[in-house]
């Protein structure tokens, strides 16, 4: 019987010779045990060494190999072809960003989005290391260990319209991000943070199209921290009108 | 960046409208648009319901607070088909929509 | 090397179920929002007097009111079931280390519902 094969349509975009992307169909063999990026790699190795795509890990964990799959965002390394078979299968680069070459996906953009939450322990005063860790308690670390999870792979940015149509927004990872600090109990930075989370541009140009927590491969649900934030908010916002000396 | 007050305002709005349509709208569709033109209501009861000040209040929050919440949804909807170059008159369009509609409310209600 | 945009079609919304089915969750607040314009036009007749308020609840007996009333009830209902599943993403309450479970946050408020929903129903009705 002949070797059972799967074909693969992959997004080529090479800035040096051409203008406009095309897509370049590939013949692989189909494994069961192969994931996408197994296909990718096998196509580097032994087709078309020119071909371009960024992965780590191969475990899903780093989140460097997140590529549109059918139209989803998923990590090349979780995609089984089996999910596809008989094909064709068709990657292309994360929706929404702009594309470098091939695959790959420029990230500026993403990078000063997560530095602008602050996504540290922000203190009022940072207390000498004789003082000890400031201790926290396992119901404490419950609140926020989820948001911790997120590996910034990009898949949430990728599935949201909102990010697609309005790039200015901050997006469901910075704004999980800046949640889970705001929950952390040693943290102390959430009224620095709310000049972005609570501003035009972060939570309140979200519409809770709720896609990004169903691409998250980590289970970190952005849609609910973003949800929770705008709760926030409007707290903040009462605060504001019955408190007004209370406003930092 | 900076904090926005009036997009916590909205979503306020939108979010109190929008928990008290999920609740309230259905039951009122089934009855006063399905059922009370066929005849399931009778006018001297409906007249004196509604004139009871407890009734006028659940009308005004029935009908203000939904309002704000299609407003707001349909501001943002407005955006996602394309309006996304002028997000100032959109949104005065669909929020001055919500308060006129809003006023008429009261004014009907001041008169039942 | 110019980094490559690529455009997004104005019928995105329709490119994925999911996408199309939040188009349409948004889109119930147009029908709610016309009921409750049409129901306040009732309430003026009603206003007016008994002659008005009849004339005008006989026209919306037809049949063309019927089916947008249909179409409205369904929106509405739509609004309210996508309102009440996501709410657990909103709203978290814990307990100690654990979170409590979704159906607890979901599920008393569509005994709510049910609840007002009969009240309401017995109030105009009786």
């Amino acid at each position: 019987m002949a070797e059972r094969t799967i074909t693969l349509e992959v997004f080529r975009y090479r800035p040096d010779s051409e203008q406009e992307p095309t897509f370049q169909s590939y013949t692989v063999p189909y494994r069961e045990d192969w994931v996408v990026l197994d296909a990718l790699n096998y196509l580097k190795d032994e087709t078309d060494g020119s071909l371009s795509f960024r992965w780590s890990c191969r475990m899903g964990v780093c989140g460097s190999c997140g590529m549109m799959v059918n139209g989803t965002p998923r990590l090349s390394c979780s995609a089984f072809l089996k999910e596809y078979y008989p094909g064709p299968v068709r990657v292309e680069p994360l929706a929404n960003f702009p594309v470098e070459r091939d695959l790959i996906v420029g990230i500026d953009d993403f990078m000063n989005k997560l530095k602008s939450v602050k996504p540290w322990i922000v203190r009022d005063k940072e207390q000498p290391v004789s003082e000890g860790e400031y201790r926290q308690s396992p119901a404490q670390l419950a609140t926020f260990k989820q948001y911790s999870m997120c590996i910034n792979c990009m898949l949430c940015y990728a599935a949201c319209p909102v990010y697609g149509l309005q790039p200015d927004f901050v997006g469901p990872a910075a704004i999980a991000l800046a949640h889970r600090y705001n929950l952390d109990s040693r943290d102390q930075g959430q009224s620095l943070r709310k000049e972005v989370v609570f501003s035009h541009e972060a939570v309140w140009e979200c519409t809770f199209v709720g896609e990004c927590s169903v691409v998250c491969p980590k289970d970190v649900d952005p849609a609910g921290a973003i949800q929770q934030e705008k709760a926030l908010g409007a707290l903040d916002l009462v605060k504001s009108v019955l408190m007004p000396w209370g406003s930092r | 960046m900076a904090r926005s007050k009036n997009e916590a305002f909205w979503w306020s709005l939108f979010a109190a409208g929008g928990g008290l349509a999920a609740m309230l709208v259905p039951v009122h569709i089934i009855v006063n648009g399905i059922g009370e033109p066929q005849g399931w209501v009778s006018p001297a009861g409906i007249r004196d319901l509604v004139a009871h000040p407890l009734a006028k209040l659940y009308l005004l929050a029935l009908f203000s607070l939904p309002f704000f919440h299609c407003a707001h949804r349909i501001r943002h909807i407005l955006y996602d088909f394309g309006l996304r170059g002028m997000p100032a008159p959109v949104a005065i369009v669909c929020y001055g929509a919500a308060l006129l509609s809003t006023l008429w409310a009261v004014s009907v209600i001041c008169s039942l | 090397m110019k980094p490559y945009r690529r455009p997004i079609s104005p019928l995105w919304w329709t490119k994925k179920t999911s996408y199309t089915l939040f188009v349409l969750r948004e889109l119930t607040s147009v029908f709610i929002w016309a009921f409750l314009l049409f129901y306040l036009v009732q309430l003026s007749h009603l206003a007016q007097g008994t002659d008005e308020y009849l004339a005008f609840r006989d026209q919306r007996a037809s049949f063309g009111w019927l089916l947008f009333h249909i179409v409205a009830l369904i929106a509405a209902v739509y609004h309210t079931v996508t309102f009440f599943n996501v709410s657990p993403q909103a709203i978290v309450v814990r307990m100690g280390e654990e979170k409590v479970p979704p159906a607890f946050i979901v599920g008393p408020q569509y005994a709510a519902w049910l609840l007002t929903s009969v009240a309401i129903a017995w109030i105009v009705l009786r």
